[in-house]
């Protein structure tokens, strides 16, 4: 037996085991991949310098015959808040999540008192709060390019229930793919719906431009019911879309019972 | 706490597909002691370990860790229990410091992850990304992790491997402690020096089944040898005969001879030897009184054909 090294007091290591309060845990596991997303240059590229860009570009430059009766940042806002939890719910998410699987993250957090259910809660937490974060620059960028939205009561709780059916079904999608692809897989396929997305999904080319007959479609990817529901209060004060919250409720729905039935740890 | 074993293992049989990694493995594993599981590659070290921790359901056989069942009562033990990995299970990006407070954060009552890390001598990278550091740093990190919330019980999956000299006694002392202040450690390594120093208690395993267990003394037992080196070809069979039963004699490679006996080696013995050699005008060099050491039993046990 090795002597003792004299950092060791006697009683340092006396078990004294047990669980932090399940608030606490959440809290932590939240506050560190909130830090580690906001420090990834890659991320913050997706999340925030390409929705400004785009939102800055497409609206102080005639790039697009919007031809839709609204002035261009009035159109592009709703749009580009739809790009942006696309981009931290789905594909940043997505990424992080099959890296972490990967890296046998998430099976050594599976050996702590942090519970699955808690690293879930711990998960949606973050997205919320970069989502919080995107929205104050977001929404400050498009007023200070002259945005008028709607600003009444309807639109005030509508716009907040169709960000949060949309992050549950863009999250759902994001598990379901981390969860049962590779980590290199889920980086390229993340990628990819991302720009599918980004020119289908009606966040700066109006989906009517679109041939006709692909216009209800359109609307059911979740991006195209997300960019259509929020422009059509925001920017047509038209009040509760029915049709795309139904939508984002059904994509939240499915895609959270795939990922909670085929989601591999490990 | 009660007083049961820390780990009970009867019967364990796990397998992948057609193989099968464990095979009916039985140990028990003491509170407060060190329990060493050695075994060549492939012999189903991890493996018992992993089940041991909750993350593989066991396909026969019963395992209790600290009297629960890890596949049902996970909720119960983490708490308890302190893990590290054979490899990985950091994330890359966040620095060193900041991961071991994440972990503190889960217990109620933890070491002060400052302080842990000074002691495992990394205070000085506390902002360094996991992936920066040297596979030993990654190692102390991931040691440090295990203990952070002052478990009864920590799984050490080769904790050691990769590690400097330095580094490696750094990981004996915290083990000691460990042990000194009544935690259960059980640890997995390709290192004999290390388990016989180390463990109150050792399993060798091979082919997925224990194949001995004992106190490193007692697994190494009392045989003692005896080396020399002189010109080769000398007649042992001769040289049997001037010494205990029971003893064996023999050359190999040529030149270097090797007496083996039941029973410490003594005065008496030393004097047959060098009085047989002395009949033969041979001048016996590097003249060395040894006992049996755990890689030689290991390495009697388990063969020495190489392991995929």
């Amino acid at each position: 037996m090795t002597e003792l090294s004299p950092a060791f007091s006697a009683g340092t290591f006396t078990p004294a085991p047990g669980a932090a309060p399940l608030r606490r845990m959440v809290a932590a596991q939240a506050a560190l991949e909130t830090r580690t997303l906001l420090r990834n240059g890659e991320q913050l590229t997706l999340t925030l310098v390409i929705p400004l860009l785009l939102l800055a570009g497409f609206s102080l430059e005639n790039l697009v015959n919007l031809g839709v009766g609204l002035s261009r940042i009035d159109f592009l806002t709703p749009g580009v808040i739809a790009l942006a939890v696309m981009s931290t719910a789905f594909t940043s998410q997505a990424i992080a999540t099959g890296f972490e699987r990967r890296y046998g993250v998430l099976k050594r957090l599976g050996a702590t008192p942090l519970s699955r259910p808690g690293l879930i809660a711990a998960k949606t937490a973050t997205v919320i709060v970069v989502e919080l974060l995107q929205a104050a620059i977001i929404i400050g960028v498009a007023f200070a390019l002259g945005w008028t939205p709607d600003a009444s009561a309807l639109a005030v709780v509508t716009v907040p229930l169709l960000v949060l059916l949309g992050t549950a079904a863009f999250s759902g999608l994001a598990l379901l793919m981390a969860g049962t692809l590779r980590a290199e897989a889920t980086l390229a396929a993340a990628n990819l719906v991302y720009v599918v997305l980004l020119g289908i999904g009606g966040v700066v080319f109006p989906l009517a431009k679109f041939p006709a007959g692909a216009r209800p479609f359109l609307e059911l990817l979740p991006t195209g019911a997300l960019s259509t529901g929020l422009r059509n209060v925001l920017a047509y004060h038209g009040g509760l879309p029915v049709k795309n919250t139904v939508t984002l409720a059904a994509w939240a729905i499915i895609t959270i019972t795939l990922a909670a039935r085929s989601f591999r740890w490990e | 706490m009660s007083n049961e074993p820390a780990v009970t293992i009867a019967g364990l049989v796990k397998r992948y597909g057609e193989r099968c990694a464990v095979d009916g493995l039985t140990l028990t594993a003491g509170r407060g002691e060190v329990t060493a599981i050695l075994g060549p590659n492939g012999a189903g070290k991890t493996t018992t370990i992993e089940v041991c921790e909750g993350y593989r359901r066991p396909d026969g056989g019963t395992v209790r860790v600290l009297g629960l069942d890890p596949a049902a009562d996970g909720r119960a033990l983490r708490p308890r229990v302190g893990v590290m990995l054979q490899s990985g299970g950091i994330p890359p990006a966040v620095p060193a410091g900041e991961y071991l407070r994440l972990l503190s954060r889960f217990h109620s009552r933890p070491n002060d992850p400052g302080w842990l890390l000074d002691i495992v001598g990394l205070s000085a990278v506390a902002k360094t990304p996991f992936k920066r550091l040297s596979g030993g740093q990654q190692q102390r990190l991931s040691l440090a992790a295990a203990v952070v919330g002052r478990p009864e019980l920590v799984f050490l999956d080769e904790p050691t491997a990769g590690m400097d000299p330095q580094a490696r006694h750094a990981t004996w002392d915290l083990v000691s402690a460990l042990r000194a202040d009544g935690v259960a450690v059980i640890l997995t390594t390709h290192f004999m020096e290390e388990a016989e120093r180390l463990s109150d208690h050792v399993v060798i395993i091979d082919r997925g089944q224990a194949v001995a267990s004992g106190s490193p003394a007692e697994l190494t037992g009392s045989t003692g040898q005896l080396r020399f080196r002189a010109q080769p070809g000398l007649d042992t069979e001769s040289l049997l005969a001037a010494l205990p039963a029971g003893s064996a004699a023999k050359e190999s490679p040529a030149g270097h001879y090797l007496i083996e006996v039941q029973a410490a080696v003594d005065p008496g013995l030393l004097a047959a030897v060098t009085a047989w050699c002395a009949e033969r005008s041979v001048l016996p060099s590097s003249l060395k009184i040894e006992s049996r050491t755990l890689e030689d039993v290991f390495l009697e046990l388990t063969g020495r054909e190489l392991r995929a």
